[in-house]
């Protein structure tokens, strides 16, 4: 949906104009932020946890949907680049009193703002934002979608793309497994499009019927029902978080069913190779997903995707804001 | 001084480039007996990391050797953006209160060295910083000036002096300037 160019991510020279989805985005594009990332990792290491570069810019984090992790690793990236980071919970301010999203966008970049990092419960409200400045001849301001409805999160899938590399070194002899809520997560959507790109040959999807895409194979993705024989020599295992509102409907019977089929559990992680990482995006749900020991055991690289989630927002911020 | 590279002939340029082997020897005999015995070394990637290993391996007493990329501390990130490649800083060794020398394979306009002192005082407020450069071609921007300098040249503006490694050896070329910040 409302697309002007083929790719409205990318400026006339190729270079990196917005970050929207991982759908379409050039495998150098991805490799250059993830290489990015890499010296911005140590600076969280020093005394000083700040470097220069956006000194003097002005972020605005529009949340117009609820999530405190996400608005606070994209808020520390942000003061780690010293910028001015300004939190709008936009949810529960101007669009209450009736003002249009383009209208809020106009205002704020009346106060100068040089990005926005927007989250929206509305698929696509990113790329209008970033249409409407262009249209505006506003390209001195960049758009970072934080997760448009069950589009994309695309700063989520490129940190556990960076995950993956830094245990697993390269992509191209991997078998990685996604499992759970696959139909509703905008997390697995940008990363299965991720790992296609960056040339990873076998993506499985596992979960449910219900919760999986019905084209779901489309995007390059192997199909199991059966999670027993889905992490079958996998290299990575991604688990989904389950939304309590998604047990609510007929989709599902109830968490303990769940747990029972699709739940991590160390008994399910010993058929996956000896060496398979274990990742979650957060927030966990403990014993409807993933087994407490599980998610504390010595496979999981749960916390540190959160320490590279701020390196790998920092490293997209730079490019972006860099002339 | 006789080993020329070739190069294209330009307005201004001189004959030939200093012989990198010669111009290291000239500012080692400069270095030593100056550079404190337990003086840490913190070179400027690519071609200052390179020159930093080999002073601390030819310079007498025990010398830590630091890398820094500057690239998050340049003043041109407004106009040039990001490099493509950003290294990772690496300083293995307390900063405060040590004494500092900053190595550097060309001294130019002097803003990779206003970048990687800046750089430094973040993690740390050390007791004194030298610079030693292998080669220094003139051309201030800044109010700089090396502690210790292996050989001075006059380049046209719009080549710079690139420092390669064949082996163990340096070589020193000119090639036309690129859109990459300059030293």
């Amino acid at each position: 949906m409302l697309r002007t160019s083929p790719n409205p991510q990318l400026n006339a020279d190729g270079a990196l104009q917005h970050l929207l989805t991982l759908e379409g985005m050039p495998a150098e594009i991805i490799e250059r932020i993830l290489d990015t990332a890499v010296p911005f990792v140590s600076i969280a290491e020093r005394d000083v946890k700040k470097v220069p570069l956006l000194r003097g810019k002005t972020v605005f984090n529009l949340f117009f949907e609820n999530s405190t992790r996400t608005r606070t690793t994209f808020e520390i990236a942000a003061k780690r680049l010293s910028a001015d980071v300004i939190n709008l919970n936009v949810g529960v301010s101007s669009t209450n009193k009736g003002e249009t999203l383009l209208d809020t966008i106009d205002n704020l970049v009346a106060m100068n703002a040089d990005m926005f990092v927007v989250r929206h419960a509305q698929s696509g409200a990113p790329h209008l934002i970033a249409q409407h400045l262009s249209e505006r001849q506003r390209d001195h301001i960049h758009v970072i979608n934080a997760g448009d409805g069950r589009h994309a999160h695309p700063t989520q899938g490129l940190l556990d793309l960076f995950t993956i590399r830094h245990y697993k070194h390269e992509f191209s002899k991997l078998t990685v497994a996604v499992v759970g809520d696959v139909l509703h997560s905008r997390v697995a959507r940008s990363l299965i499009h991720g790992l296609r790109t960056m040339g990873v040959p076998e993506v499985r999807a596992i979960g449910p019927q219900t919760l999986l895409p019905t084209a779901v194979e489309k995007l390059g993705v192997r199909v199991f029902h059966d999670m027993r024989i889905g992490l079958a020599g996998c290299d990575v295992i991604v688990m989904l978080r389950l939304q309590s509102e998604r047990m609510k409907g007929s989709l599902l019977p109830s968490a303990g069913e769940f747990f029972k089929h699709y739940g991590l559990t160390a008994d399910k992680l010993a058929l996956a190779k000896p060496d398979a990482i274990v990742m979650h995006p957060g927030p966990m749900n403990r014993g409807v997903e993933i087994d407490s020991a599980v998610a504390d055991g010595k496979h999981s690289v749960i916390l540190p995707q959160v320490t590279f989630g701020i390196a790998v927002r920092m490293a997209v911020m730079s490019m972006l804001a860099g002339g | 001084m006789t080993n020329a590279t070739p190069t294209k002939t330009t307005e201004g340029l001189p004959e030939a480039l200093p012989e990198a082997e010669q111009a290291l020897a000239a500012l080692l005999d400069k270095m030593r007996g100056s550079v404190a015995m337990d003086a840490k070394l913190i070179g400027i990637y690519s071609g200052g990391a390179w020159l930093a290993e080999r002073l601390a391996a030819l310079l007498p007493g025990e010398h830590p050797v630091g890398f820094i990329d500057v690239s998050f501390y340049r003043d041109d990130y407004g106009q040039k953006g990001l490099r493509a490649k950003v290294a990772t800083t690496t300083l293995p060794f307390e900063v405060e209160g040590s004494r500092i020398v900053l190595i550097d394979d060309v001294l130019y306009t002097g803003r990779s060295v206003r970048a990687a002192i800046n750089e430094i005082f973040d993690y740390g407020r050390p007791e004194k910083i030298e610079l030693a450069v292998l080669v220094d071609r003139g051309g201030r921007e800044l109010p700089i000036e090396a502690t210790y300098v292996g050989a001075r040249v006059t380049v046209a503006r719009e080549l710079s002096v690139v420092l390669n490694r064949d082996g163990d050896r340096f070589e020193l070329s000119v090639e036309p300037v690129t859109g990459e910040p300059r030293a």
